[in-house]
């Protein structure tokens, strides 16, 4: 039976439609496919022939990967409250370790395999430093961005070098040719990663102790979660997948130079917030960074297409994330 | 008589400040024992080496139900069926119920993948025979980052009793809370008496802990002060025993506070 006490407090709660509930869970979400289509909308509006035609979402499919890719560990990491900047040069590092092994076994499958074992290590030189010496992950990883880059430097002879030898493996199709002839495998390995990741951050404990972590990382330690390999694992994964995304970018162009990398370090990042991962920790989807990194990827394209030039790219880039953000915010203190 | 719990000098450094000196302390089978003291006494201290969350230096030895055991870790400690509500909860703020529920110790198969609608029934049944809430507009999905203090208090104290805790830890539980949620809250130590376990009830208030423990430790600085069994002393006498300790250090009534 109620009691007077219940039924006052039940006439108190505003009752919430179904609809309602929906947005409550899925806000950020929503907004940014919503910010996502209205930018979209814009631009085939403004050049309708570039955007009507498919050259330039193959073109997105094939480029947008590169940072889309390390952009999906990244996202775990900033949801842990740490961040890695070294990406860039991991990328480099992992090519640079795969040319080193395969000039001296001429074997592309060992040379790949050092490829992705050289960014791993790299990663949990990243997490050792900010686990077990205490170190702000966003000075440690500065300081090995500058660490790999160098190595590569100093092992390259600051020399690029060709790739033709993967054509002949079937690595070349597998990473960089296209599904049913038409769409770039590139665009499919993000599909892949990401789905892997939304899998383990939301039905796996790992993930559910990186959001705790993040959240609060002193509840998380006093309930027993390790927080501490929690983290080395994600620095891990954004070595491992950096190391992959530098193979498959020299795979595409057959070509290595020590350089790469560089060009990606704030499409990665701005993919990451746009896709409304807190820079505070606990929250962030896997969902919001992969669209983020679409959203960021049509910008430019987009100004060049629709007759301006491309200085307001970062005008733009600046405006919209200030805008997703605020619309994520705004959202999230309506509706939780 | 086994204890459920004894620490033999147990001892915690850190850094130059010794937080705790050869500690000696135990509970009993069906026993609450208050632990009373000052800020920065050791209490909490003490109470995060029963869990596991710290280590004791070197010398130091806890016994459960007569087994010593080295190397007491969190999860170990809750295996043997120790849990604790901290004073800070221990909540993650932006998480779920549901996730807060079973933060730490998530229900998984061997390959690790979460059995979310179980955590989330069971949470359900929780929320309206433990914690209380009998809303609709609290579900499983909830945020706890939303609740007061005394619903997070009892989404802390359902965390601790799901999993059958012998030995309940309660640290500061009244702090923050109304006049109901405190009423609820001494209700639930007395019924962990009544289920059989033993609590250790942390608290300032003394009028708080005096109605509802078998036996009070005065800890002060470190060290174990006094140890009484309730009936051994009036609550007045109590509160003028921590009194004399605060300002002296000493149970000893010669020594004035002046000193």
């Amino acid at each position: 039976m109620t009691t007077t006490l219940e039924a006052k407090n039940e006439a108190r709660i505003v009752r919430a439609s179904g609809f309602t509930k929906f947005l409550r869970k899925w806000a950020l979400q929503i907004a940014l496919t919503i910010v996502a289509i209205l930018i979209w909308l814009f631009f085939l509006w403004r050049a309708p022939t570039t955007f009507k035609s498919y050259d330039i979402y193959n073109s997105l499919m094939l480029t947008t990967p590169f940072f889309a890719l390390m952009a999906i560990p990244q996202t775990i990491v900033v949801i842990i409250k740490e961040i890695d900047l070294s990406f860039p040069s991991v990328m480099a590092w992992g090519v640079a370790a795969y040319e080193l092994v395969f000039v001296a076994t001429n074997n592309v499958w060992l040379g790949f395999i050092a490829c992705l074992l050289a960014g791993l290590i790299a990663g949990l030189l990243n997490g050792l430093i900010v686990v077990n010496l205490g170190i702000p992950s966003l000075i440690a990883t500065i300081g090995t961005q500058y660490l790999w880059r160098g190595v590569v430097m100093i092992s390259t002879n600051g020399k690029g070098s060709g790739m033709v030898e993967v054509k002949d493996t079937v690595l070349y199709p597998l990473l960089t040719g296209k599904l049913f002839g038409k769409i770039p495998m590139e665009f499919f390995w993000v599909i892949i990663l990401g789905a892997l990741a939304w899998f383990f951050m939301n039905r796996h404990q790992y993930g559910a102790h990186v959001y705790l972590s993040g959240d609060n990382e002193d509840s998380a330690r006093l309930m027993g979660v390790n927080v501490n390999s929690t983290k080395i694992i994600a620095f891990c994964l954004v070595g491992l997948v950096a190391a992959f995304a530098g193979f498959m970018v020299s795979e595409s162009l057959l070509f290595f130079w020590p350089t790469m990398g560089d060009g990606y370090l704030l499409n990665t990042l701005a993919s990451v917030f746009l896709g409304g991962t807190s820079v505070f920790g606990g929250t962030g989807t896997i969902y919001g960074t992969v669209v983020g990194a679409f959203v960021i990827a049509i910008i430019q394209p987009g100004i060049v297409a629709s007759g301006w030039l491309a200085y307001w790219t970062q005008l733009i880039y600046g405006f919209i994330i200030v805008v997703s953000v605020a619309v994520q915010a705004v959202l999230r203190k309506r509706f939780i | 008589m086994t204890h459920v719990l004894e620490l033999k000098n147990v001892s915690k450094t850190f850094g130059e400040v010794a937080a705790l000196h050869h500690v000696n302390f135990h509970v009993g089978s069906n026993e609450i024992v208050g632990l009373l003291g000052d800020n920065g006494a050791g209490k909490s201290t003490l109470v995060k080496i029963i869990t596991g969350y710290y280590q004791s230096d070197p010398g130091g030895e806890i016994y459960w139900k007569g087994e010593k055991i080295d190397h007491l870790s969190v999860p170990m400690a809750r295996d043997l069926g120790i849990e604790i509500v901290y004073q800070e909860r221990a909540l993650a703020d932006q998480q779920t119920l549901w996730r807060n529920i079973f933060l730490g110790r998530e229900i998984t198969n061997s390959w690790g993948l979460l059995d979310i609608q179980k955590m989330r029934n069971e949470t359900k049944k929780l929320m309206s025979t433990v914690m209380g809430f009998t809303s609709s507009a609290v579900t499983p999905e909830s945020t706890v980052g939303t609740f007061s203090g005394g619903e997070r208090q009892g989404v802390a104290i359902t965390r601790a009793l799901y999993f059958e805790a012998e030995l309940v830890m309660l640290d500061e539980p009244t702090m923050g809370l109304s006049l109901s949620e405190t009423k609820k809250c001494l209700d639930f130590v007395a019924g962990i008496k009544a289920a059989g376990k033993s609590c250790i009830f942390i608290d300032h208030n003394i009028f708080h802990v005096y109605p509802v423990v078998d036996r009070i430790v005065v800890i002060d600085r470190g060290t174990i002060a006094g140890q009484y069994m309730k009936n051994e002393l009036t609550l007045d006498e109590l509160l003028d025993r921590l009194y004399r300790v605060a300002q002296t250090g000493s149970l000893d009534q010669n020594q004035s506070a002046t000193k």
